[in-house]
């Protein structure tokens, strides 16, 4: 797929993998921004119980899990930089594990609401956008688990080489990603909408 | 036509045919499998076209049967609730199956041509987009087989094209009708997304050597813009498609007024998306004007860099004038002021456009070409459009005139007048390079002359008869209002509109078989898809090109008095 332009040393373009993701990402942000908005806009509007401030809590441990599995995949991208794959491997399944904690949590939360506190997405207004903000980030953690998990797939298999690092750099923007998103909907959920 | 001047540079070699697996070459089996199996960037393009063309023909008959109905007082012809499917369809069909798909199709055909790339930057995922665009489309005309559902209520979408909630609400809208409605719009928008992804990826990273960003045609930079505003505007759509599955499937209350929901921020977030989808829709349209008036006017494009820089703040102004949409909901005076401001602050960057292009043909050797005349009519035809824009941009103006036919006209006169005649004047000019054939001319001003009298016959009085107080969406309405004559004249233009289309379609069909040949090319114009050629190999370039200047094959011609000494 390269041009003959491209293969020029004093003719340089960015690379397309590199874009593309960044061009996925800006639509994502705005499919998030307006998810965000509807969440902040129905704050304190909903008609009857259960309301933010009585049924949620902190996920101060699901934050922590979630916020270092960014740090987690750095190293685990510096590894396979240097061609050390064990230890690529080692600092990839923690990443997978971090985020497969995180998403144990929200189950937890979520079976808490729904069983004790009678909150469903048709509740009220809360439980609408709580419901459908928080579950549209859980969904892209779910879809970047599995991301990361056939980026460990392949490289069990043998498959993934210290050439490969591009490609998982890309796993790992995505993910970098899903974390910023994460602390915006922490932010507006937890605290201002608490 | 202009002399043929040499090329040779980009065509040391004879075009070789790729031999691949599959049935024989030539064969029906073959033609299948070429058209299914495709990753090609000129046959999606080209298949983006077509479907675009062949639903436009689908939405043309529902507006011309509405027509007919609005023809004369209290007529029969429609039921009232067919007559809501007709302009719902029609709406929803003509801004997501025909503007969207030609706009992705000539992107597709012909950015990588233009930058001197072999193809997109992810042709696969192109394949995905075509397919999943056509598989939405095709599902929201299955709604009326489908839609009844258990219910036996209404087939086909029927609540209009933007949807206005309570109307899309479970008690208002049974049966499924909706539903269809929302999945093809999340098809189509992915579809849409994967080939702005596409679009950005392929002009940043496989642009030809000496291409800078300030060397490519203007097409290609209005192409890029475009994208940006496809990924900022179709995925709040998207969003906001979601909710309303979430209303419809699992009670959630986003939009039910009863629950605490907001009826309004369903209108919001649907203009935020709604807006610059009209940008996105109409900046394809400068992007063919720029390429041609300068090519029929024998002059580079005049002030290349404020053209570039007015199409961007096109695109950015775009992203904050939606409320101008919901004038009559009711907002506050700051809201009204602030809407209205930035919706005013559009006509300067399209004013500046409509003078570079005055200028480009003053003093200009023009050539009244087919092409070139779809694109002077465009020029008057847009102002027109801007003209009552800025009418409309007036709050308290559209207070009166808001769901009236005024509204109907002004948008026409954007989509028709502005983005079809030039979607015509592209096919008339690019035409030979896809078939290698020109488009017959005599065919070609029949059907401009016919058409655009038919277009002006039929918009023009909807301005008058909706300042008389007519309302959009009535399926019919009493003798004596004074809209009689209007409304008589608006659907005797759909006659003019129909017999010049049908000309442009024949002469698709005739001149693929029987037009003259075109060579390279044939309007002596100065862009890289003129370089190869007609049609492309499907590798575009046997040898990748390499420009110093704006107009690459105006250097090749002209060796010596080449641009790049100039720039």
């Amino acid at each position: 797929m390269s041009t003959a332009a491209a293969s020029d040393s004093d003719w340089k373009l960015p690379s397309p993998r590199k874009t593309g993701v960044i061009c996925l990402l800006i639509a994502e942000t705005a499919l998030f921004s307006i998810f965000v908005v509807a969440y902040i806009y129905y704050i304190g509007r909903e008609l009857n119980p259960p309301f933010p401030s009585e049924v949620l809590k902190l996920p101060i441990l699901a934050t922590i899990c979630l916020l270092s599995s960014s740090g987690t995949i750095v190293m685990a991208e510096g590894a396979l930089k240097k061609g050390a794959i064990n230890g690529f491997r080692l600092w990839w399944g923690a990443t997978i594990f971090l985020a497969l904690v995180f998403l144990l949590f929200t189950a937890f939360e979520w079976r808490e609401l729904i069983v004790e506190d009678g909150l469903y997405i048709s509740t009220n207004v809360f439980g609408t956008t709580f419901y459908s903000l928080v579950g549209l980030h859980a969904t892209h953690v779910v879809i970047g688990s599995l991301l990361l998990l056939s980026v460990l797939i392949f490289s069990f298999a043998g498959k993934l080489q210290k050439q490969h690092h591009e490609h998982v750099e890309m796993v790992s923007w995505y993910w970098h990603f899903v974390d910023a998103v994460w602390i915006v909907v922490f932010l507006v959920v937890y605290i201002i909408g608490r | 036509m202009g002399e043929h001047a040499s090329t040779a540079t980009y065509r040391d070699v004879e075009p070789t045919v790729i031999t691949r697996p599959g049935a024989e070459p030539g064969s029906r089996t073959r033609i299948f499998q070429d058209l299914v199996f495709t990753v090609d960037h000129k046959k999606l393009g080209l298949m983006y076209i077509g479907a675009g063309l062949i639903f436009f023909v689908v939405a043309g008959l529902m507006a011309a049967m509405i027509r007919m109905q609005l023809a004369i007082p209290n007529n029969t012809f429609l039921e009232p609730e067919v007559f809501n499917r007709f302009f719902t369809m029609h709406g929803t069909a003509m801004v997501f199956f025909v503007g969207m798909p030609i706009i992705t199709g000539m992107a597709n055909y012909l950015v990588p041509l233009m930058i001197g790339a072999r193809d997109m930057a992810f042709p696969r995922l192109n394949a995905f987009g075509f397919w999943i665009f056509l598989f939405g489309a095709l599902l929201m005309y299955f709604s009326y087989l489908g839609a009844p559902g258990l219910y036996g209520a209404g087939s086909a979408p029927d609540v209009g094209w933007f949807a206005y909630s309570p109307l899309t609400a479970q008690a208002f809208s049974r049966g499924h009708s909706t539903d269809y409605w929302i999945l093809s719009l999340l098809l189509t928008g992915i579809g849409s997304i994967t080939a702005a992804i596409n679009i950005i990826a392929t002009t940043f990273c496989f642009r030809c050597k000496g291409m800078t960003l300030g060397k490519m045609p203007l097409f290609v930079w209005l192409m890029i813009v475009v994208a940006f505003l496809i990924l900022i505007a179709l995925s709040p759509l998207s969003a906001c498609q979601i909710m309303l599955l979430l209303d419809r499937f699992l009670g959630a209350n986003f939009f039910d007024t009863q629950q605490g929901g907001s009826a309004v921020l369903w209108q919001h977030f649907f203009w935020i998306f709604g807006h610059p989808e009209v940008y996105i829709l109409i900046l394809p349209g400068f992007a063919v004007a720029s390429e041609i008036i300068p090519v029929f006017s024998r002059k580079p494009i005049f002030g290349y860099p404020v053209m570039v820089a007015a199409s961007v703040m096109i695109a950015f102004l775009s992203l904050g004038v939606w409320a101008h949409h919901m004038f009559a909901v009711g907002m506050t005076s700051m809201g009204n002021t602030f809407f209205a401001t930035s919706t005013l602050l559009v006509a300067v960057p399209t004013g500046i456009k409509i003078f570079n292009w005055l200028g480009t043909m003053w003093g200009g050797q023009l050539r009244f070409e087919v092409p070139m005349l779809f694109c002077l009519a465009f020029l008057f035809q847009f102002l027109i459009a801007g003209l009552t824009g800025v009418m409309l941009a007036i709050a308290p103006f559209d207070w009166q005139l808001s769901d009236s036919y005024f509204v109907v006209a002004h948008f026409h006169y954007v989509l028709i007048g502005g983005l079809l005649f030039t979607i015509f004047a592209a096919v008339y000019y690019w035409y030979p390079k896809a078939f290698g054939r020109m488009l017959d001319k005599r065919m070609g001003l029949l059907h401009f002359w016919i058409f655009m009298i038919g277009f002006h016959l039929t918009f023009f009085p909807q301005h008058i008869s909706g300042m008389l107080g007519m309302p959009r969406r009535y399926y019919t309405y009493d003798a004596g209002r004074g809209w009689d004559t209007w409304n008589l004249m608006s659907s005797i233009g759909v006659i003019f509109q129909a017999i010049g289309l049908s000309f442009f379609v024949f002469n698709l069909i005739w001149s693929y078989f029987k037009g003259a040949k075109a060579g390279d090319d044939p309007w002596d114009a100065w862009t890289l898809e003129w370089a190869t050629s007609s049609p492309p190999a499907e590798y575009n370039f046997e040898k990748a090109p390499e420009v110093k200047s704006r107009r690459p094959l105006w250097d090749l011609k002209h060796p010596d008095d080449p641009d790049w000494k100039h720039e």
